[in-house]
């Protein structure tokens, strides 16, 4: 079996919605360069609907993959929606990942995150911060960044 | 096209060696420990096959034990080394940072079992000074395993020197060829090395057999017990066929050597001279000390997992040492050991090249690779920020 399933390969090929929205409404970046993967979620919200999404990803085939397909599963949502995105889900899409890359679904959750928890602090919209706390680094100790 | 530029991970199985195998794979198939002719015809082999490498390194025939590669070959020479200096109190050894795992792992087991290991840090260049080794001396050292040539970045360590100075100091002296052997010369002696490791795909015989040359008088520890073969030192039954094609593929490369490494250089070169212009861009390793094939680059801003994904797709099979294709997460021991940032040694590549390759696929990786660098970098938040000055470029 090949290490990635046509469906990553697909998303790795033909990411959907790559690049930048200059006026967005909300912008996440999560990860490290250091730990070899960073990914930059921007979105665009009109009326409580992400009606854009962009991303611009450095890292390796999984991390791509799994950027473009949050993108897909977030876009057009309402941004409660995107916020319970769960990286579980994002692998389901996926048709499954390799279990050492993992992680990389993990950084698009939080970089979905991330660009929601950017759009409140913009808009003055209130949350529970508890929301947004940190999750456990999905690197753990091995990568010192 | 189809490129394979992967020669320091496997090659395929040269016309020669396979030849030479086959009719040990059916005709010949006895066992060489049976006492009846038709097993004598495979002792025969092995002999020949012992003899043809011992001279393709200017060694005794004895000197020559067939294993199963080099990662076997490097666990015996080291722990033979190690139980030989505990036997005189001497449990101290000295080896490098960007070793193979086979060296690296097998040291860290010793180091559990009581012994002490200094890893000496190659310089940026990617060579090991014999200073850094002499300094590191001590009157317990039993062992300097340093390799003849790294696999990653393929820099060729002075293996005479070091010799030299093992010799003085009586202190064992092994080196892992495995990058080295046929590809470039090597003579035990002459260089003063007293083992040595070397895998029989990488140069053109098949996977699953090798070589460790101990200096006569070296008492070997088994690894492996069992039967008599290797006198003693390596049991089981012999790969008879593959230690055939072994004999047969060093031979075809010791007498093509000249003639090989005037056919891979002027494409090596060509390979750098080309992808080097792409911005932002690095050669690692000095080529002043290099085995012939090797071509290791970083390029900044991209990771390099995606970048194999996308040559995969144009046909060209290559490595690279980040950390994804490693399986770990941090990137490549060899590239951190020559002091490259961890961003940076994310984003190498590694080519090798062969004599079977030809100027028209060097062709197609210069044409590919800009190109795939471009649309990575075009996508990655790490270059963006590069370009803006929000980061500094590292190289």
């Amino acid at each position: 079996m090949a290490l990635y399933s046509e469906k990553v390969m697909d998303h790795f090929r033909n990411p959907r919605n790559v690049g930048q929205i200059d006026d967005a409404d909300g912008v996440g970046e999560v990860g490290n360069a250091k730990c070899g993967d960073i990914m930059r979620m921007y979105i665009k919200v009109d009326d409580g609907i992400i009606t854009d999404v962009k991303f611009n990803t450095f890292g390796c085939g999984s991390a791509i993959a799994t950027s473009s397909m949050a993108t897909e599963l977030i876009k057009g949502k309402r941004v409660e929606e995107a916020l319970e995105l769960s990286n579980r889900a994002v692998v389901e899409a996926l048709d499954g990942l390799p279990t050492h890359k993992i992680h990389c679904s993990v950084l698009a959750e939080e970089a979905v995150r991330a660009a929601v928890k950017d759009y409140y602090d913009r808009n003055g919209i209130s949350y529970d911060p508890e929301m947004f706390k940190e999750s456990e680094d999905p690197h753990g100790e091995s990568c010192e960044a | 096209m189809f490129v394979y530029a992967d020669n320091a991970a496997t090659t395929s199985v040269s016309k020669t060696a396979l030849d030479a195998m086959l009719p040990y794979l059916t005709d010949y198939y006895g066992n060489p420990s049976s006492l009846y002719a038709f097993g004598q015809k495979a002792t025969e082999a092995l002999t020949e096959a012992r003899e043809t490498i011992a001279a393709c390194i200017n060694a005794n025939p004895k000197e020559i034990y067939f294993t199963s590669g080099g990662s076997e070959a490097d666990n015996q020479a080291i722990v033979s080394a190690a139980r030989l200096g505990a036997r005189k109190g001497k449990k101290h050894i000295i080896s490098t940072q960007f070793e193979h795992h086979a060296v690296l792992h097998t040291l860290s087991k010793l180091e559990k079992e009581g012994y002490e290991v200094t890893l000496l840090d190659p310089h940026a260049d990617g060579v090991i000074r014999v200073e850094d080794v002499a300094q590191a001396l001590r009157e317990d050292t039993c062992l300097v395993t340093i390799m003849f040539a790294n696999n990653e970045i393929g820099t060729v360590q002075p293996v005479t020197e070091i010799g030299a100075l093992c010799r003085e100091k009586k202190v064992l002296f092994h080196t892992d060829a495995v990058q080295a052997a046929g590809h470039m010369p090597i003579d035990v002696q002459a260089m003063n090395i007293d083992m040595l490791s070397m895998s029989g795909h990488k140069f053109h015989a098949p996977k699953g057999v090798g070589v460790l040359y101990a200096r006569k008088g070296i008492a070997l520890s088994n690894i492996i017990e069992g039967g008599a073969q290797e006198r003693g030192k390596r049991a089981g039954t012999e790969n008879v066929a593959g230690i055939v094609a072994m004999a047969a593929a060093l031979k075809e490369s010791c007498d093509h050597m000249e003639e090989n490494t005037a056919k891979i250089i002027p494409m090596r070169d060509k390979l750098i001279a080309e992808l080097s212009k792409i911005p932002h861009s690095k050669v690692n390793g000095s080529l002043d000390h290099h085995v012939p094939g090797t071509v290791n680059m970083c390029f900044e801003g991209i990771e390099g997992e995606s970048m194999l994904l996308m040559l995969d797709d144009q046909g060209i099979c290559a490595s690279s040492g980040s950390a994804c294709t490693s399986g770990s997460l941090d990137p490549s021991h060899v590239l951190l050991s020559i002091g490259l940032p961890h961003e940076v040694a994310h984003g190498s590549l590694r080519l090798s090249i062969g004599e079977y390759n030809t100027m028209e696929q060097i062709d197609h990786i210069i044409e590919v690779v800009p190109k795939v660098v471009e649309y990575l970098r075009s996508i990655s938040p790490v270059w963006d920020e590069l370009e803006k000055g929000q980061l500094k470029h590292l190289i």
